[in-house]
């Protein structure tokens, strides 16, 4: 099984989830460079966090509309696992295959910090070997990672379990209903702020957490079942 | 053919929180001594040339590739289109 890391001009955290997957979990991962316009022997997607087209426009608009989106859109339409982390969540919505906007944090600032979040959907490919509720310690850093969609979809979101992580005893960004990740309707395309490839290392993290690995774990045993 | 200069102007939804917007109210407005203004909503405005066969032409062209390439992101902001031919400008 092998996972495709999209880069965007402008992404910088592909190398970080490379390493994780590569050499913490020894799986398969390789680059996939955004003009590429065929996915064909992937299984999951990860589109990473950084500053696509220097978050020109808006974060993620122009990077959704690169060739590798088509595709992209492709493999979520099959129900193959997609991943996307803070600029790639960003992404994600501007390209449609998830609800609502990220806005700027209600602070206005960059915030970049230490925080927990919890586990409200164990459905999708990336939590469903983790509980409900469980806690995971890990960082956000952005400064869009406001969470906002109509009150309807928010409805839609809570009722049918879309809405995967929430922030615990903590509101870094003014989020509605503090909500850190999301899913589609399918459940396998996530969109998440926080950053689970800095968090999947406790050597790495200086509240010594590795809750985040859980993370990819999950996704890795899901492709697995998958075979 | 001629010219267009066409104003796009994206504004966010009334209902949307503008923290931008309320901190230079409270934090630069209200504290320089201008009590009578009352808010702040801010903007972004992006200034494009067009060639197209009439102002119509120009205006619809543009407001069509706002919608096509999301220039604006319709779930929390309006989008403004306004034309002034350059040539006529210029005079």
């Amino acid at each position: 099984m092998k996972i495709g890391i999209v880069v965007f001009p402008g992404s910088n955290c592909d190398k970080d989830v490379h390493h994780v997957l590569r050499n913490v979990l020894h799986a398969d991962a390789d680059f996939v460079w955004h003009k590429r316009d065929n996915l064909q022997g992937y299984d999951a997607i990860v589109l990473p966090g950084g500053f696509a087209y220097g978050d020109r426009l808006r974060a993620g608009v122009i990077a959704a509309f690169s060739p590798v989106m088509k595709e992209v859109k492709r493999l979520a339409k099959e129900g193959k696992p997609i991943l996307g982390v803070c600029n790639g969540f960003q992404i994600l919505v501007e390209s449609g295959l998830l609800p609502g906007a990220l806005m700027k944090n209600n602070s206005l600032k960059f915030v970049c910090k230490w925080t927990k979040i919890t586990v409200e959907s164990n459905r999708t490919p990336f939590t469903h070997t983790l509980e409900p509720k469980q806690q995971i310690r890990i960082p956000v850093a952005n400064q869009e990672g406001r969470y906002y969609a109509d009150p309807k979809t928010i409805e839609t979101l809570e009722n049918n379990n879309h809405v995967v992580f929430k922030y615990h005893e903590d509101d870094p960004n003014g989020s509605v209903n503090g909500i850190a990740g999301i899913s589609n309707e399918q459940g396998n395309v996530v969109g998440m702020m926080p950053h689970p490839e800095r968090a999947s290392e406790s050597i790495l993290s200086p509240v010594g957490s590795n809750d985040a690995v859980l993370i990819f774990e999950s996704l890795l045993d899901y492709l697995d079942e998958q075979r | 053919m001629g010219k267009y200069l066409v104003s796009v102007i994206i504004e966010n939804k009334a209902y949307i929180n503008d923290p931008e917007g309320e901190t230079i109210l409270k934090d630069l407005i209200a504290k320089g001594g201008y009590s009578t203004v009352k808010a702040v909503r801010t903007a972004k405005m992006l200034n494009i040339t067009i060639e197209a066969r009439d102002r119509k032409d120009a205006e619809d062209t543009v407001k069509k590739l706002c919608n096509e390439l999301r220039i604006y992101n319709p779930v929390v902001s309006n989008c403004k289109v306004e034309s002034v031919n350059v040539a006529e400008a210029r005079n």
